[in-house]
């Protein structure tokens, strides 16, 4: 059961990985006979205590999975429902049903009412396989739409490293800044701020965790990078 | 494209028209990800062939009829831009070029796990700007690197080399000159960590023995395109890491 990778390496597709043992090897990877190999470009982490090493990728678009939290926009409004993009190959649907629990008359109201096309909405996806669009809800408690902000799109990958580990990256951020990040599994992030200047910062702040997303230290390089901007 | 023949392909120390051995590669670079507004790119030059490769997708199918319900659809189209050979070539894809295309679709396909992405398109655009003999085999390359540079899930990478004969004489990796006063052509494209052969043309008359020692020719050439292609992808990320 050897590992052939160390932490953090980079492996390309098709790249041998190791046997599965003591360590469990799980993520993007496939397995001919006893042996995995990676499916994708990415970057590989141990987890020594856990036992489990995982293969990240690097890039690649957003596939909806059940239970996420996304930022959708609206593109289409139909007569019970509406298109919303998520950044993902598949278009998602919100019906009406999902929006308010009161009795909506669809042939009284205007949907585009309610949610016009351009609106960003905060969703969650409520069912998702690959037969099927997915389809979204904004039901819930804190889901609904965002009525202002600036928008940022990063690769859906890299988005744990924008929360940190147990938050602590975002929190960070939001405090240092005094903005509110609202952010989107499907690698979109809204900024909501007063100060024209620390939303701008914290654009460039996302910009670079983005391109430095598989280093380690991440959160005190991010820190100093915050300090020294928020200086001159 | 009126050349004249040279005199002869291989000098009396058995070199070839441009210095090489018999079984030497011409120089090859890679770049990856070149182009920002793709999802994934490449840029290849072998010899004096310069290729440039564009890869997006997983994205919606467009007409939707042709989207699959069991896996994506995966497109390829490769074009020979006018300044690419001696003589303007007409903008106008040629019978060539839809046959290329097919052809380096049917080299890159194996290697991607098309099942994974349902109902989607997945595409790569390759453009020769300079040609010299031997594109499809640098267009599989710069393929290749394109797919995985946009994260799409792949078995392996795919890279691929010529072999021609000159005489009786099995030559690596030929020129334009090469391809057009030889004796054969066989383009081989490989997944290189599998073994696995994916396109293997040939004109040009061969014994069984000679088909064997090209296959092998290829083979050796084909892990040293798969360590510069590695180092292409890797590059990228490993730049950020060192600097820190």
């Amino acid at each position: 059961m050897p590992i052939y990778v160390k932490d953090r390496q980079i492996v390309v597709p098709g790249e041998a990985i190791g046997e599965q043992g003591k360590i469990k090897i799980e993520g993007h990877v496939f397995r001919i006979g006893k042996k995995y190999y990676s499916k994708v470009l990415g970057v590989v982490t141990i987890n020594e205590d856990a036992k489990v090493l995982r293969v990240i990728p690097l890039k690649g678009k957003y596939f909806p999975v059940e239970g996420h939290t996304v930022i959708g926009k609206i593109i289409d409004v139909g007569f019970t429902s509406w298109d919303v993009d998520i950044n993902s190959p598949y278009t998602a649907v919100l019906p009406v049903s999902e929006v308010t629990s009161k009795p909506v008359t669809i042939s009284r109201t205007d949907l585009s009412k309610i949610l016009d096309v351009g609106d960003l909405i905060l969703a969650k996806i409520v069912s998702f396989d690959l037969n099927k669009d997915p389809v979204l809800t904004i039901k819930e408690s804190k889901l609904g739409k965002i009525p202002r902000g600036v928008l940022v799109e990063i690769p859906p990958q890299k988005i744990p490293r924008i929360i940190g580990k147990k938050g602590s990256m975002i929190s960070m951020i939001k405090e240092m800044l005094g903005v509110e990040l609202i952010v989107g599994q499907n690698g979109r992030i809204v900024i909501v701020g007063e100060d024209p200047y620390k939303v701008e910062l914290a654009v460039l702040t996302i910009r670079k965790i983005e391109s430095e997303a598989h280093t380690t230290g991440l959160t005190d390089r991010i820190k100093k990078f915050i300090e020294e901007r928020l200086r001159t | 494209m009126k050349k004249t023949p040279p005199e002869r392909l291989i000098d009396e120390n058995g070199r070839r028209i441009d210095g090489r051995l018999p079984d030497e590669m011409r120089p090859l670079r890679i770049e990856a990800g070149v182009l920002k507004n793709a999802d994934g790119s490449a840029y290849v030059e072998l010899g004096n062939n310069k290729v440039i490769a564009a890869a997006y997708g997983p994205r919606e199918v467009v007409p939707r009829h042709e989207a699959l319900p069991d896996r994506a659809v995966f497109r390829c189209r490769y074009t020979m831009l006018p300044f690419s050979v001696d003589e303007r070539k007409s903008p106008q894809p040629s019978r060539r070029e839809v046959e290329l295309s097919k052809v380096i679709r049917e080299a890159l396909a194996p290697a991607i796990f098309l099942q994974e992405y349902p109902r989607t398109a997945i595409e790569v655009y390759i453009n020769i700007i300079q040609a010299d003999g031997g594109t499809r085999t640098a267009s599989i390359i710069a393929g290749a690197v394109a797919l995985a540079d946009a994260g799409i899930s792949m078995r392996d990478l795919v890279a691929a080399i010529a072999v021609g004969k000159i005489g009786d004489i099995l030559v690596l990796d030929i020129n334009g000159l090469e391809d057009q006063f030889g004796d054969g052509d066989m383009p081989i494209a490989m997944m290189p960590s599998r073994g696995e052969i994916t396109l293997l043309q040939a004109d040009g008359v061969y014994t069984p023995q000679q088909i064997e020692e090209a296959i092998k020719l290829a083979q050796k050439a084909i892990q040293k395109i798969y360590a510069e292609q590695v180092r292409a992808l890797k590059s990228k990320y490993e730049a950020i890491k060192e600097s820190e």
